[in-house]
């Protein structure tokens, strides 16, 4: 009999020290949010289009590690597909064309004659790159912008174009299309 | 940690030097070019003057179209430090300021400024230094930030930066090397132009301070070596070393391997080694820009090649278009099948996209071979891992390597074997069995790395804003609601001060109201304006909502009554007036009554 108590109170004192153990790590060592969705968060491009439908990256994010497509990121393309499959371990799938495709990056850019000072556009920028007030000509900010898009559908005049970015000598990609071959140090007869 | 000072000072006495891995041993062909002296040009009529001719950022404008410029006339500023300012190669006017086709491979046309010579070739007002030696150092890299020197070897980087030193200096070493094949503008300037060289060199001793200076010079240029040796030998510290011949012994890291056995960390600098280096033409450079005040306008470029009847080294102003230059080494057209220009050498050179490329800073050569002498680029075969580019890697790497993950764009792993400590030598794809363009992968493989770290910063930064915006909205709301809040509860608040005579002054308001309905009823006939009668004076001191009350009360009762003060008021008019006027009395009455209530629950 006072085994049965000795053992019973043994593993009730283990079991109240391990609960508190526990107890303690979980608020001396609590994670802070997910660190999937920051992994996920990271290879995003964070344009903040929500073309994926969710309202900016870090949504799509929380909702990729809840277990949606990792294809529907159109700013992304092949190459953020192909690195959320290897975070995620999950099939590399095409780019959902229901989201849009992936095209060339661009820059929205204001004609600013005819920019009525509104500020919608401002208000729909989820980046801040737009620069204004009201009644005031806007100007977009464009190491800011993202290309996302989202300003030109709130403009009421239709003042904003999507250009494309030009590349400089800086950013070429030694992608010759005048020249075939045109860097190949040139061996020499001998 | 490396070989100490003396016993490299007592290897470069003995000329027992050290080597750099790999290299190799193309044809020299540099008595092409360097047989006759270095002609100069007649002034052009037209100059493209690329706004950025370095490594750096470009400077602002300083002109605009329409403007009178004189030569040597600084057209940019130098506001940041990386900025390099140009000048104008010549007097004449500005006639146009737009986007002209580059000194690069890709010839992305870059902002330039194009000038009309107007033939005069007039100086602007020259300001040179009387005595350098009792002029401050940082004077003297002022001045050689304004007069537009960028490294002159082939890299581009702003010599002010590089002079701007404040680390222990051991070596200060002129590479007067010139490994590549065909160019012969280093050689040709320090025959003729040694002396003014050595008084560059005094100039940069005098900022840097070294303890020794080493002007190195290949063994295939025996002249230069005299000549150099002959201007510096009055000179105790200064050593004028001959390096055997082998490519790439010009590039800054080889060379100092060579010269000292250090080498230069990966992502290093050579200071970190205690050597700076500087080419030749730059010495030259700094010398006219602090003895004589003259900017950079002009350099030394060789033409040569089979291509041209009469190859030779010319000076030639900075954006002088190659269609001139081939004019004046008369280019052989029956030589070419196709035309082919190269600006730079055979190793490291591109093929021009325009005749109208012009010259910069670090153009040191045209080279426009016959249709024999240098291959067309095969089509390239596979790798067969024969490892011969490894041999000769100046740099030590795996080009084999590097080329399989280039290519696969395994942009990661290439940098695991250090992508970025390849000098783009060309010595691994001169050698290549299979024609493979290796330096091309490399360099690709370099810019989309490149351009990737840049769109992560950006997806970074664009990270942040879009974080602090949603912060921003949130903190709004916050305080929007806190104020609404706030609002409600001074209300409230006054209201309550009273005591419970919020109760009393409702009742006591509709009391008024009440009052003043029954007078309206009276004067309804001919009521005219309610706010004029006394009543609503008093009325305007209660809260608004209720004189609204009033004012909709009113508007009914005015409304109700169809009368419009006829002369003719029978009866049966006046009784329905009547009637209206006690409906709207009694509607009114329980308008002000639910309001009433209304606000006693929200109370």
């Amino acid at each position: 009999m006072t085994l049965t108590v000795f053992a019973l109170a043994a593993i009730a004192l283990l079991a109240l020290i391990f609960g508190a153990l526990l107890g303690f790590a979980a608020i001396r060592f609590k994670v802070e949010g997910d660190p999937l969705v920051d992994q996920i968060d990271a290879i995003l491009p964070q344009t903040q289009c929500g073309q994926c439908g969710y309202p900016g990256c870090k949504p799509y994010a929380e909702a990729i590690a809840n277990g949606d497509d990792i294809n529907k990121c159109p700013p992304g393309g092949e190459t953020t597909i192909k690195e959320l499959s290897a975070l995620m371990g999950v099939e590399a799938k095409p780019l959902d064309a229901a989201h849009g495709v992936e095209d060339v990056k661009k820059v929205a850019f204001i004609r600013e004659d005819e920019c009525i000072g509104c500020t919608k556009c401002i208000q729909a920028c989820p980046v801040d790159a737009i620069l204004g007030a009201a009644k005031q000509m806007h100007t977009i900010l464009m190491d800011e912008c993202t290309g996302c898009d989202l300003c030109v559908d709130p403009c009421p005049v239709d003042c904003i174009d999507m250009v494309p970015v030009e590349v400089d000598s800086s950013h070429w990609e030694w992608k010759f299309n005048k020249v075939p071959v045109g860097d190949i140090p040139i061996r020499q007869m001998s | 940690m490396f070989t100490n000072y003396d016993e490299i000072i007592e290897r470069i006495s003995l000329n027992q030097l050290w080597d750099f891995p790999g290299g190799v041993n193309p044809p020299q062909q540099k008595t092409l070019s360097n047989q006759s002296s270095i002609e100069y040009l007649q002034v052009e009529k037209t100059y493209y003057v690329p706004v950025k001719q370095h490594i750096g950022i470009e400077g602002k404008l300083l002109v605009s179209e329409g403007d009178k410029v004189l030569k040597g006339q600084a057209i940019t500023t130098s506001e940041a430090p990386f900025s390099v300012p140009v000048h104008a190669p010549t007097s004449g006017t500005v006639t146009k300021i737009t986007d002209h086709v580059s000194a690069h491979p890709s010839g992305i046309p870059e902002l330039s400024v194009i000038i009309d010579a107007d033939d005069q070739d007039t100086w602007f007002e020259l300001d040179p230094v009387p005595d350098y030696a009792k002029t401050s150092k940082s004077e003297l890299i002022e001045r050689i930030c304004d007069a537009g020197i960028s490294g002159m070897g082939g890299a581009g980087f702003p010599t002010h930066i590089k002079t701007n030193n404040s680390k222990p200096l051991e070596f200060l070493i002129i590479n007067g090397i010139e490994c590549e094949p065909y160019i012969s503008s280093d050689d040709r300037l320090m025959r003729e132009h040694a002396w003014q060289i050595r008084q560059g060199i005094d100039i940069l001793v005098h900022i840097l301070q070294p303890k020794q200076v080493i002007v190195a010079v290949e063994d295939n240029k025996p002249e230069a070596l005299e000549t150099m040796s002959i201007a510096c030998q009055q000179k105790t510290n200064y050593q004028v070393v001959s390096v055997p011949t082998k490519y790439p012994a010009g590039g800054e890291k080889q060379l100092i391997q060579v010269l000292t056995s250090r080498e230069v960390p990966s992502n290093g600098l050579p200071i970190d080694v205690g050597c700076i280096m500087y080419n030749v033409a730059t010495c030259y450079a700094i010398a006219d820009a602090i003895v004589e005040g003259k900017p950079l306008i002009e350099r030394v470029v060789t033409l040569t090649g089979e291509g041209f009847k009469s190859p030779k080294n010319v000076w030639a102003r900075l954006g002088t278009p190659i269609q001139s230059l081939l004019t004046y080494g008369d280019y052989d057209k029956s030589q070419q099948s196709s035309p082919r220009f190269i600006m730079g050498g055979p190793m490291m050179g591109f093929t021009v996209t325009s005749m109208l490329t012009p010259i910069v800073k670090i153009s040191n050569c045209i080279l426009v071979p016959a249709d024999d002498e240098l291959p067309h680029p095969e089509d390239e075969r596979a790798c067969i891992r024969c490892s011969a580019c490894s041999d000769v890697c100046p740099a030590s790497l795996l080009p084999q390597q590097l080329f399989w993950y280039s290519k696969a764009k395994e942009l990661e792993k290439a940098e695991e074997y250090n992508l970025f400590d390849c000098i783009e030598c060309g010595a691994c794809a001169y050698v290549c069995p299979s024609e493979i363009p290796l330096v091309h992968y490399y360099r690709q493989a370099k810019a989309d790395i490149r351009n990737q770290k840049e769109e992560k910063e950006k997806s970074d930064k664009a990270k942040i804003r879009f974080e602090d915006r949603k912060a921003r909205l949130l903190k709004e709301k916050e305080q929007r609601e806190e104020k609404h809040r706030l609002a409600a509860e001074a209300r409230k608040a006054s209201l309550s001060k009273d005591g419970g005579g919020a109760k009393d002054k409702i009742a006591a308001a509709l009391a008024r109201a009440k009052a003043k309905k029954e007078a309206l009823a009276m004067q309804a006939p001919n009521a005219s304006k309610i706010t004029n009668s006394p009543e609503s004076e008093k009325t305007k001191a209660v809260s608004l909502s209720e004189v609204s009350t009033q004012v909709a009360a009113s508007q009914k009762t005015q409304g109700a009554s169809p009368a419009k003060d006829g002369p003719e008021d029978d009866t049966a008019a006046a009784k329905k007036r009547l009637v209206a006027a006690v409906l709207a009395k009694a509607k009114a009455k329980k308008m002000a009554a639910n309001k009433a209530n209304k606000e006693t629950k929200d109370l």
